[in-house]
């Protein structure tokens, strides 16, 4: 174990924590991977690659900052290399070039031990098919990581317990994983990533194989537990909707490569390509664009502000609502520091919520579809 | 002699083997050899088996020197522990009644001591081979034809070699027992761990357990019904081999089995075949019960 700290205790504040970052990280599969890093590097694709050298380009110069405290949801449809980045975290895959940094330390460079260790005190995964331990009771695989790190039951049965209870499965503590429905495997699956104590949470399509109901509990739940544990957490999803409900950032994958990185906002009002802005085009933009980012300036002078007051962070759909609630046609928008920073009204807000999606960087292909 | 052929010349109508010289001096020189070495080891392979010698006799005499009705209450003793079922205990308790009244319980017995440590063996010797199978993919591949060899050679052949190593008597009978049933467990040891669902493995991965903590928490636990299967197989076998091992001076059912073949006596061979079925379906209900109880926790249903 090197010197510099791996115990980054959970109760740090995020400021004092530290992020994960990738960085230029290639992942090809195949027998002689290290042989095709350069042509890779130089600008082989992935289809090149497969057909002239039969190995399989699983990621291509990922960089990115997961920052601490937050969830980041990296995205992208089947096979785009989304297990294959959340894997690289906890070093369960090693890549072929790259960093992933941690506290300073590269996943990559650690000892066999060193990666033991950093896997039962730093991270903790949930997985998509739940891979619950069939022959352990919900108690014995919630309390599974404290197993692995040899505490005994006497101590780790409480805390087990307690986590049980917080994804609210109290009274199925002596069930079997096969007696209990998928929603329930999977709070299973939860606490026993919980009840671990780690930092860093790795969530590879943990809530996909869930009806959308229980789908949403699930994400509620995640979403309530984040409030207050602030854990770093890398959440993979194919489903847009998801993506932004859960994530303060987002990293759109495509073919193993990134293709824009930002708050939901910022992707789905200002797509970086036509690819996202085909992704985004469907979805509800009332549930995603906040009150701050279409509110006009406070105007100048002395003029009295509208009376009703709604938080910046508010989503226009809400914001709308609240609108038509009172019977008003604008309100004052709150900054962060909880003064008036601008004002919204009615017309803006539909507007918002009806444009299209625009690529940043001009393309009007849009525009002459709606023409059509 | 050497035929017509089409008349063809002699190099390609018969098959151009050795000559029958070197052929039987290759012969010597490798019995001979075997057998020197074995005699000036004797000493040692004497030493080696003591303990397997002591083991059997014990319990051969721990199971016929106890009165039959203790012996008896302690077979369906294990028989309900491993089963919990009543129908087996009773079906076990009239097949060791039909023994005993056509007078083969001390046979039986014999028999009994004889694959319970054969069986024994085949366990503690397949379970690691059949774990070092499942982690090297290199090491399953020498393995395999080695296990194929082992369950095709006839029995009787290899009856032979064990002969002229350790004599004749109980050990060498029983080592024949073990190297005929021990391909199952190894087989199934292996492949029960193969299967283990690579998700749960990687789940023990992701949380930092050391293969020694896959091992024994996951890889075992979960391949414990294909090894459970494993084991029936191994006492399936060794059942079926004790007639043969009774050639080298095995006693029991199946020493009288093979007196009856040479001496044509119907009724008797008969009678010992059927106490060996009837232990062979005792053991097997027990053991394959005792399986599906370790499976419980795959039970879908809320209670
Ligand atoms: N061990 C491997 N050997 C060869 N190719 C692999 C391997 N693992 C993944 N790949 C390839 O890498 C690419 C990315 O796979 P990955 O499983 O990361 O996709 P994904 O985004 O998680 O997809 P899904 O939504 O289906 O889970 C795929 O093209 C896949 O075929
Ligand atoms: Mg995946």
């Amino acid at each position: 174990m090197t010197d510099s700290s791996t115990n980054a205790s959970s109760n740090n504040a995020p400021e004092n924590r530290s992020g994960i970052e990738i960085r230029h990280l290639y992942k090809i599969f195949g027998p002689n991977s290290e042989r095709y890093v350069d042509a890779v590097q130089k600008g082989m694709s992935k289809d090149e690659l497969n057909d002239k050298h039969n190995h399989v380009l699983g990621l291509q110069d990922i960089n990115l900052e997961l920052p601490p405290g937050q969830i980041s949801v990296i995205m992208g449809l089947s096979g785009s290399g989304k297990s294959t980045l959340i894997r690289h975290i906890n070093g369960l895959i090693m890549p072929t070039a790259g960093e992933i940094l941690y506290n300073g330390r590269d996943v990559m460079k650690m000892t066999p031990d060193e990666l033991r260790e950093f896997r039962r005190h730093e991270t903790a995964m949930v997985f998509q098919k739940f891979a619950l331990l069939p022959h352990r009771t919900v108690l014995e695989n919630t309390r599974y990581g404290l197993d692995i790190q040899g505490i005994a039951t006497s101590k780790s049965n409480p805390i087990a317990r307690k986590w049980i209870d917080r994804v609210g499965l109290s009274g199925y503590e002596d069930y079997y994983p096969n007696q209990l429905s998928g929603g329930m495997q999977q709070r299973v699956g939860l606490a026993r990533a919980l009840t671990n104590d780690a930092d860093i949470l790795l969530m590879d399509e943990a809530f996909s194989a869930l009806d959308p109901l229980i789908r949403m509990d699930m994400q509620k739940v995640l979403l309530d537990l984040q409030a207050e544990l602030k854990k770093t957490i890398v959440f993979i999803t194919h489903d847009l909707d998801e993506a932004l409900r859960l994530g303060d950032t987002i990293a759109i994958l495509r073919d193993g490569a990134v293709e824009q990185v930002g708050t939901g906002q910022e992707i789905v009002l200002r797509p970086a390509n036509d690819y996202i802005a085909e992704f985004v085009r469907e979805v509800n933009r009332g549930r995603v664009i906040r009150a701050a980012t279409v509110a006009t300036p406070l105007p100048e002078g002395d003029v009295a502000l509208p009376k009703l007051r709604v938080k910046g962070t508010t989503t226009l759909e809400l914001a709308a609502r609240k609108l038509a609630d009172k019977d008003v046609r604008n309100a004052t928008v709150l900054g962060k520091d909880g003064r008036p920073m601008g004002v919204i009204d009615m017309h803006t807000m539909l507007t918002a919520m009806v444009t299209p999606a625009e690529v940043d960087d001009g393309d009007d292909d849009l525009d002459e579809e709606d023409a059509a | 002699m050497a035929a017509s052929c089409w008349g063809l010349p002699e190099l390609l109508c018969e098959f151009p083997a050795l000559s029958d010289k070197s052929l039987r001096l290759m012969r010597l020189g490798i019995d001979n050899g075997f057998r020197d070495i074995v005699r000036h080891y004797s000493d040692q392979i004497d030493a080696a088996t003591r303990p397997l010698q002591w083991f059997l006799n014990t319990l051969e005499n721990a199971f016929t020197n106890t009165p039959w009705f203790i012996v008896l209450a302690i077979i369906l003793g294990v028989v309900w522990l491993a089963s919990r079922s009543i129908k087996i205990v009773i079906g076990s308790a009239i097949g060791m009644c039909l023994i005993g009244v056509f007078g083969l319980w001390e046979d039986t017995m014999t028999t009994l001591a004889m694959v319970a440590v054969a069986t024994l063996i085949a366990i503690a010797l397949g379970l690691p081979i059949g774990i070092l199978a499942a982690r090297s993919d290199r090491f399953q591949s020498v393995l395999s034809p080695v296990l194929d060899v082992m369950q095709t050679m006839p029995s009787f052949v290899y009856l032979i070699p064990v002969v002229v190593i350790f004599g004749i008597g109980k050990v060498p009978g029983v080592i024949a027992v073990v190297i005929y049933a021990v391909p199952p467990m190894i087989r199934l040891t292996n492949l029960g761990i193969r299967l283990v669902d690579k998700e749960v493995i990687e789940a023990a991965d992701a949380f930092g357990a050391s293969s020694r903590q896959k091992l024994w928490g996951v890889q075992l636990p979960l391949s414990l019904p294909t090894i459970m299967a494993g084991v029936n197989q191994t006492i399936m076998m060794a059942l079926a081999m004790v007639v043969v091992a009774s050639m080298v001076g095995v006693g029991g059912l199946g020493k009288n089995v093979l007196q009856a073949i040479n001496n044509q006596f119907f009724t008797i061979g008969f009678l010992n075949g059927f106490a060996l079925v009837a232990i062979a379906i005792i053991f097997d209900r027990a053991s394959q019960a005792f399986g599906k109880r370790l499976q419980k926790h795959s039970e879908v249903g809320h209670d």
